[in-house]
């Protein structure tokens, strides 16, 4: 009795891949397998008359690395994805930091309102970013009401990075405050004792703790602002594309989808690339210190 | 002149009085303990003094200076923290640097201090580690380390031990003892553990529901418990209430039970209420002619150098800490007769009711 109840608890080996499989499964039938299929449609070639050839060679991504065009476009979204990143950074660190050092009531009122953008989908928040910022907007209203002239303010660079940090800026918060949470606040008395300034405090006593908050945020933010669509697809107009625009618009409009697979694997291995080492650069200073 | 004193501090959080009226004076050099149990007020004093709590009445006056409202990271004092608080992202040697580096000590000076600090405790090799290398005891000796290199006036210590496991903490004991002897830095320490004010401090102030109720040397207020909750916060006592039956020059007799139990030095007067006081380990075995009062056993437990014994007895259940000898204990149901030096017997005031329902809660 006592042996059969004790083979019954130990656990089979098959077990942790038994309990894994519907997982695995699932991300090899959506991630791997079509992400596999993409590799492959961007190797093959599209003419305008007969459509997609099954040619396997490189010629989409020479066409991408030799035209200044597509070029630009990689520019525009990282420096893009960059800005929208430090400014997530510069509002959403403090805002953490004031989060944290409220009572229990307001902060549980805050972080609602810090998240509930986030049950909004991007499309209206984008459509209502439009409203206040297009020519005959809200603000150029207000701006003609005063007698100023109106901005262009919709369809620019700018107005992509100022809905992308709306958009953002939840998920620099969260990590940040995370980091915040797991300090021991006489950590900050004990530097005050031994007679530091607050904003010493502040510089090297806490930036350094959360500084695995901000990097995590930041990873999260640029990825996903590298890789944005509705807000540059509904903000930059047709003109001032980014990559997963252009993406769609040679899957949809020039029905050139081996070109469109190449521009997406690019992106993908790009975003990698950027994520990696500065996870790299930043993760080997702290983890021997913070564990 | 006393170096540090506390005039009337008090502190309040709306209606609830954590301090009150609280007067204290420490010599310079002197190592001073908070004792009490939670919530009596001891780490609000701690606080108060640190900087880190706002002080709502009375005066902290350091070297004949007011520091009351001076802002914690101008009063100069060095702090051991409960959680120790190092620095999780600095060396145990740039811990230790932080403080003199905030007052611009030069860089040659700065390193041969925290050399000398990290020697004090006894982690000369342990300079380039991380605080999360380190075991608790370790930690401790840094904060420690951290907290002295700046020479303060005054060195601060909250519950420096309660992280720390029975063996360790009373290592910790002597060392820290020790170093703060050899230091001559004037200590405050706040603790709710009884053994460790006593074998540690020059005076114990004892503390209770925001007051201070007994401020002495160790071994007087260990033999001169004021009231009841003293006597039995510091050290176990047996409390008996009784009613004076007689008077005698200074000695009364006490009425407990149907026992008159003789008491020495008191004021007491007939027909008073008083409530007697003896400590377990005065109170020996004996032969039944020199009885003073019979008992059974009622239960045992053995502690290794001593046995504790709960008896029955006409006077109520008597705690008796009794030295091991090497023979095995009575057993319970056993009849034993017990005897006392008068001397040895104490006549305390009852403990407030506040006190009696707190203790109860904690």
């Amino acid at each position: 009795m006592s042996d059969r109840a004790a083979s019954s608890l130990k656990p089979k080996r098959s077990l942790p891949y038994l309990l894994t499989a519907p997982a695995t499964l699932l991300f090899v039938t959506m991630v791997l397998v079509p992400l596999l299929l993409t590799a492959l449609l961007a190797l093959n070639s599209y003419d305008d008359s007969v459509g997609i050839k099954s040619t396997y060679d490189l010629h989409n991504y020479l066409a991408i690395f030799g035209d200044d065009y597509y070029l630009r476009i990689f520019w525009r979204t990282f420096w893009i994805a960059g800005l929208t990143t430090l400014i997530c950074v510069i509002v959403g660190a403090p805002e953490a930091y004031v989060l944290s050092r409220m009572s229990r009531k307001w902060r549980a009122f805050f972080l609602i309102v810090i998240l509930a953008p986030l049950l909004v989908s991007v499309v209206v928040r984008a459509f209502g970013w439009s409203m206040l910022l297009s020519a005959d907007g809200l603000i150029n209203h207000a701006l003609q009401a005063l007698g100023m002239a109106p901005v262009k303010m919709l369809y620019t660079s700018g107005a992509i990075v100022v809905a992308l940090v709306h958009v953002m800026l939840p998920f620099m918060v969260i990590p940040v405050w995370t980091a915040l949470q797991r300090l021991d606040p006489t950590v900050e008395h004990a530097a005050l004792s031994l007679n530091a300034s607050q904003a010493t405090v502040l510089r090297r006593i806490l930036l350094p703790q959360v500084a695995p908050g901000v990097l995590s945020g930041s990873l999260i933010v640029f990825g996903l602002s590298a890789s944005a669509f509705a807000i540059p697809g509904l903000l930059g107009g047709r003109r001032l594309k980014m990559v997963a625009t252009t993406v769609y618009d040679e899957f949809l409009g020039s029905l050139n989808w081996p070109l469109g697979a190449s521009i997406a694997i690019v992106l993908l291995v790009a975003n990698l690339i950027i994520m990696m080492t500065y996870n790299r650069i930043l993760e080997r200073r702290y983890s021997k210190t913070l564990g | 002149m006393s170096f540090l004193k506390l005039e009337n501090l008090s502190k309040r959080y709306g209606d609830f009085t954590a301090v009150e009226n609280l007067d204290l004076t420490v010599e310079k050099g002197e190592f001073v303990s908070l004792l009490g149990p939670s919530g009596c007020g001891k780490t609000t004093t701690l606080q108060m003094i640190a900087g880190f709590v706002e002080a709502s009445a009375g005066r902290i006056l350091l070297n004949g200076r007011d520091i009351t409202n001076e802002k914690p990271n101008r009063r100069g004092l060095g702090i051991v923290f409960q959680s120790y608080a190092l620095f999780p992202h600095m060396t145990v040697a740039d811990n230790v640097k932080f403080g003199l580096e905030m007052r611009k000590v030069g860089a040659a000076e700065s390193a041969e201090r925290v050399k000398q600090a990290l020697a004090l405790v006894h982690l000369d090799k342990f300079g380039h580690r991380y605080p999360r290398e380190l075991s608790g005891g370790q930690r401790q000796r840094v904060a420690l380390a951290r907290a002295l290199v700046i020479q303060p006036p005054i060195l601060l210590l909250d519950e420096p031990m309660s992280n720390l496991d029975a063996k360790l903490r009373e290592e910790m004991q002597i060392e820290l003892r020790e170093i703060q002897r050899k230091v001559g830095t004037t200590t405050i320490m706040v603790t709710h553990d009884q053994s460790e004010a006593l074998s540690m401090s020059d005076r114990v102030v004892v503390m209770e529901a925001g007051h201070a109720v007994q401020v002495g040397k160790p071994l007087e207020t260990y033999e001169n418990p004021v009231n009841a909750f003293v006597s039995q916060f510091v050290g176990k006592a047996n409390l008996l209430p009784g009613t004076v039956e007689w008077v005698r020059d200074d000695t009364a007799g006490v009425r407990v039970g149907n026992h008159v139990l003789e008491v020495q030095g008191t004021a007491l007067a007939v027909g008073e209420q008083t409530t007697l006081c003896i400590r377990p380990e005065k109170i020996e075995c004996c032969t039944e002619a020199e009885e003073q009062l019979g008992g059974v056993v009622a239960s045992s437990f053995f502690l290794g150098n001593q046995w504790l014994y709960r008896f029955e007895t006409d006077c109520g259940d008597i705690l008796v800490i009794l030295k091991n000898n090497g023979q095995t204990s009575c057993q319970p149901g056993q009849r034993v007769s017990l005897r006392w030096p008068t001397s040895a017997m104490r006549a305390v005031e009852p403990a407030p009711e506040s006190a009696s329902l707190r203790s109860a809660h904690v």
